[in-house]
């Protein structure tokens, strides 16, 4: 608590974590109070212990949600790990990296469709990745260098757009297959016996995790033990102290926008491989910032812990609250555990406390 | 010639203070709003005053609601479609609810419960900033736009979960519903437009603006000058919902006259009024018209001048080629002119004052 | 009652009138490390009072108490006979305390008359509906202000940047109208952080001016942080002077130049 006061206080009382959990609390029993009277058949008891129960009497059902939450939850932080790497170490919060994956997932089939080899696909599809990037360093990113973080934010929603039309009017708007065969994915599922019941897990998902901690493990070593690495984070920490000691911070900014071209590509493949390859994938990737907002704009770990969080919030509570209201509540499930996350650590779950400084 | 100050004295701080201080200003508002009531109803064609001037009002509209909370006020919000639906379906419900009241009233008054809302939504803003915020806005647009679809109570439990716009008069002229005529629809959007508008600039232009202004430009020196960022904050989400819901409530019954409209108001509409709002110039109500303008009528022209001038499109090229040119242009003005249109007007009115003798 | 203590040329010989505000025993602490440690001293109703000190010696911090921008952990604020332990940034403002900032922290986006007419927030009470409307009371309340405020542009001379953004102006007059901003609330007692720091030998001479004309002419109390000793000596009454978050001299300029303490800090000490 001493340590709590010394930062500046905020302009409410419900700065007060007590408070305001207190008043969190007396809203919910309020919330059910009022249900329970409204609902004979006991609204306390579907919110507060059927969810359990059935966790209790079905537990392989409970690890499945908790796998596939699992599953959802890496891809969400492969997204928020491109977001991350770029805000890392240009400041650019990169709306486009959702559509990213898109374009190099769509780039990926629709070569591969013209006839080209699979991995040579893979190959055209990196250096287009790598044209993409010169390309936004060159025409976006340089003449907009000191501009306000809001208008580097913007001119990301332009490179969406603009990727969009591009996307659709090279590929066409329809949904498409990946080609995970092609690149020898695994298929299909191995069934776990676990807790008296089965547990079905997909290969395919399997090695998505595999290959997400590899990449990851791949990402940390380059920015530690790398020349380029060392550079990206005297990047991160100060651009002009960066430029002052002979940085060049047009070269940092298309490797890194080629590296979050890269971590695209790959979770192009592994989102396509599990559903297919569409623009809807847009709207997925919005999940990014609540994971984001959970891990911290800057920490890699974060994004994982992040991801991972919100990926198991949101399968359990659609599976097992979803059905009181309705369903469907997947789609703002996510935003709202990131607020509830945010009002108590406002700083993320990795970040210092902020002290204000005038 | 045409544009000077000189000569214009002011003798007392009201002259001084007001919106448009330059006679020739007040002369080309005047003949502004002459245009748009009496060239654009009797030379436009039903077509041009349904499918581009009414969408352009509601547009305006709603960016300047979003544009006295990011712009003004310095809080980013991605959940304006949001806020707009709430107001559509609050006035859909007061049109069950009250068939009788005039439906203008109904509008205005659909307007607070989506301010209220706003409020609700907008009080993560005093605890976290920036990005952060945007993601409560997010919450926002993807909480009421599945309430849209799954709570059957707000579209009267249709079978197809549309609204169905009922006629209603005014004057006993039909304003909504299939009867009325593109003109009279226009009229009243006009009407409730510009007196949005003005409400608008008296409220940026006194206390209030600069309190918002204030808390975005530097809100720890704002609280230390006794502005109550509580209050500041929480306002803008206010006022800017209510603007937002009110155009909403147009944009269902003026322009749509009903239909899914969950489906309307999704993210991508409140990715749309963000770029208005930002093409048009943050901070500039003006810049709200300007943006509003290019990018309601920008993808109008396309789908219906391209072809016109001899260049074959289909209706899915078209869109393709909107999206990629509406994304280039957003990226162009940032580069060129990251205050927007708005500033360019700025800068060509500065011209012209100095004009023919710029030195 | 005793008489004012009265000078030789009739002015009463401030700095011995009665307290305005104290600072009782503050501790500062932002995790481990000790921003102010056990620091009292008090200010007195109508004085120029300094607070001078080593860089990272606590001065800042010290002011952002006093306006309850930062929350000590330990001690007490007493202004105008009210104590308390916690101070709300705009309590303290609504109490008659302004400020202005060491790196300038005016409303970059806003004219020089709308920063300080912002300063005049607090005394404007009409409410939202006038405000839409923006006629009859509402504009004669605006008009009110604009005059007040006019007067205090004319005080400091800004009339010519009236109406541009200040984000533009040049160093020296961004200062200059942050001390109208806070002018403009009318305080009872108004910090100043480091007024001139940056400045060239000409506007600090106009700083000196302004700070001494607002003492004398509306009898504001002042408190102020700066670096360069020969203004700090010349204006103000008495200097309080810190070093590592602790007071180490309290008094009058002359006993203070005279500390064995204080010119140790300043010079180093020969180990």
């Amino acid at each position: 608590m001493s340590d709590l006061a010394t930062t500046r206080p905020a302009p409410n009382p419900l700065a007060n974590p007590w408070i305001r959990a207190g008043l969190i609390l007396a809203a919910a029993v309020a919330a059910i109070l009022l249900g329970a009277q409204l609902d004979s058949s006991g609204t306390l008891y579907a919110v507060f212990i059927d969810p359990f129960q059935q966790m209790i009497q079905a537990p392989d059902l409970l690890v499945q949600t908790i796998w596939e939450g699992l599953v959802s939850g890496v891809l969400y932080a492969l997204i928020a790990l491109g977001f991350v790497l770029i805000f890392k170490a240009s400041g650019v919060f990169n709306f486009a990296q959702g559509i990213m994956v898109v374009f190099a997932a769509l780039t990926l089939v629709g070569l591969y469709e013209k006839g080209v080899p699979a991995f040579l696909a893979v190959i055209i599809t990196l250096g287009v990745m790598f044209a993409l990037a010169v390309t936004i360093e060159r025409v976006v990113l340089r003449p907009l260098v000191n501009q306000p973080d809001i208008i580097l934010f913007m001119a990301t929603f332009g490179i969406t757009y603009f990727l969009i039309g591009f996307g659709e009017s090279l590929f066409g708007g329809n949904p498409k297959q990946m080609i995970a065969e092609q690149l020898f994915l695994p298929k299909g599922a191995i069934d776990l016996p676990i807790l008296g019941g089965l547990v079905s897990l997909q290969k395919i998902d399997i090695a998505a995790a595999v290959i997400a901690s590899l990449m990851i493990a791949l990402l940390a070593l380059f920015f530690q033990y790398t020349r380029i690495g060392r550079a990206l984070r005297a990047v991160a920490d100060s651009h002009k102290a960066a430029l002052s000691v002979g940085i060049s911070l047009n070269q940092i900014w298309v490797i890194v926008w080629f590296t979050a071209g890269i971590v695209a590509l790959i979770t192009g493949i592994m989102w396509g491989a599990r559903s297919d390859v569409s623009f809807a994938l847009e709207i997925v990737a919005l999940k990014a910032l609540p994971v984001l907002i959970l891990g911290g704009f800057t920490s890699i770990p974060g994004a994982i812990v992040g991801g991972l969080i919100i990926g198991i919030g949101e399968k359990l509570g659609e599976f097992y609250w979803g059905p009181l209201v309705g369903g469907g509540i997947e789609s703002w499930l996510a935003y709202f555990i990131a607020l509830g996350f945010l009002l108590f650590r406002p700083q993320g779950l990795f970040g210092d406390k902020i002290i204000e400084r005038i | 010639m045409l544009y000077r100050e000189a000569g214009q004295y002011k003798s007392n701080y009201a002259s001084d203070m007001a919106v448009f201080p330059l006679r020739e200003d007040r002369i080309g508002l005047g003949v502004m709003l002459a245009i748009a009531l009496v060239a654009i109803p009797f030379l436009g064609n039903d077509f041009f005053i349904a499918s581009v001037m009414i969408p352009f009002l509601v547009f305006s509209l709603a960016a300047i609601g979003l544009n006295i909370l990011t712009g003004y006020t310095g809080l980013i919000s991605l959940g304006t479609a949001a806020f707009m639906g709430v107001g559509a379906y609050s006035c859909y419900k007061l049109t069950t609810f009250f068939p009788h009241v005039n439906i203008i009233v109904l509008i205005l008054v659909s307007g607070l419960f989506s301010a209220g809302i706003g409020v609700l939504f907008g009080l993560p803003s005093l605890r976290i900033k920036g990005f952060y915020l945007a993601v409560a806005t997010l919450a926002a647009q993807f909480f009421l736009q599945w309430a849209f679809v799954r709570v059957p109570w707000l579209f009267n439990y249709n079978a197809s979960g549309a609204i169905e716009v009922p006629q209603r008069t005014l004057f006993g002229l039909p304003i909504t519903g299939a009867a009325a005529t593109a003109e009279t629809r226009y009229f009243v959007c006009l009407g409730l437009v510009v007196v949005m508008t003005w409400f608008a600039s008296n409220l940026v232009h006194g206390r209030l603006g600069r309190s918002w202004m204030a808390v975005r430009d530097m809100d720890i020196a704002a609280e230390l000058m006794g502005i109550k960022l509580l209050n500041a904050k929480l306002g803008a989400f206010a006022v800017s919902s209510y603007f937002a819901g009110v155009a909403g409530a147009m944009m269902i019954f003026f322009w749509y006259g009903g239909g899914e409209a969950a489906d309307v108001f999704s993210i991508r509409l409140s990715f749309n009024i963000l770029f208005m709002v930002i093409i048009g110039g943050l901070g500039s109500l003006i810049g709200s018209f300007f943006g509003a303008a290019f990018l309601s009528v920008l993808p109008t022209a396309l789908k219906f001048g391209l072809p016109a001038l001899g260049v074959p499109l289909t209706g899915a090229t078209a869109e393709h080629v909107t999206f990629m040119l509406v994304g280039a242009l957003i990226i162009l003005f940032l580069i060129v002119e990251p205050h927007g249109l708005a500033r360019l007007w700025q800068i060509g009115k500065q011209k012209l004052r100095t004009w023919p003798f710029p030195y | 009652m005793n008489a004012e203590p009265i000078n030789v040329t009739g002015t009463p010989i401030r700095g011995k009138g009665e307290v305005l505000l104290s600072v009782e025993n503050i501790s500062l602490r932002f995790g481990g490390v000790k921003a102010i440690s056990d620091v009292s001293f008090d200010i007195r109703k109508g004085e120029i009072r300094a607070i001078i000190g080593p860089n990272g010696a606590g001065k800042t911090s010290m002011l952002n108490c006093i306006n309850g921008f930062y929350q000590p952990q330990e001690g007490q604020i007493v202004f105008k006979g009210e104590r308390r332990a916690k101070m709300r940034p705009h309590r303290a403002a609504a109490g008659g305390i302004a400020r202005t900032f060491q790196n300038v922290a005016l409303f970059k986006g806003m004219s020089t008359l709308d920063n300080i007419m912002t300063g005049r927030t607090l005394k404007m009470k009409k409410g939202f509906f006038w405000q839409v409307l923006r006629h009859g009371p509402a504009m004669r309340e605006e008009i009110e202000h604009r005059r007040v405020v006019e007067d205090i542009i004319d005080f400091l001379q800004i009339e010519h940047i009236r109406k541009l953004p200040v984000g533009k102006l040049p160093y020296g007059l961004q200062k200059r109208v942050e001390l109208g901003r806070a002018l403009a609330m009318e305080p009872e007692l108004l910090l100043l952080d480091e007024p001139m720091a940056g400045m060239n030998l000409e506007e600090k001479e106009d700083m000196c001016r302004f700070i001494l004309d607002v003492n004398n002419q509306f009898g504001t109390t002042i408190a102020l942080i700066e670096h360069d000793m020969g203004v700090v000596m010349d204006l103000s009454d008495r200097v309080v002077v810190l070093e590592y978050g602790r007071k180490i001299a309290d008094g009058t300029p002359d006993e203070v130049k005279a500390d064995q303490r204080v010119i140790d800090a300043y010079l180093g000490v020969a180990h």
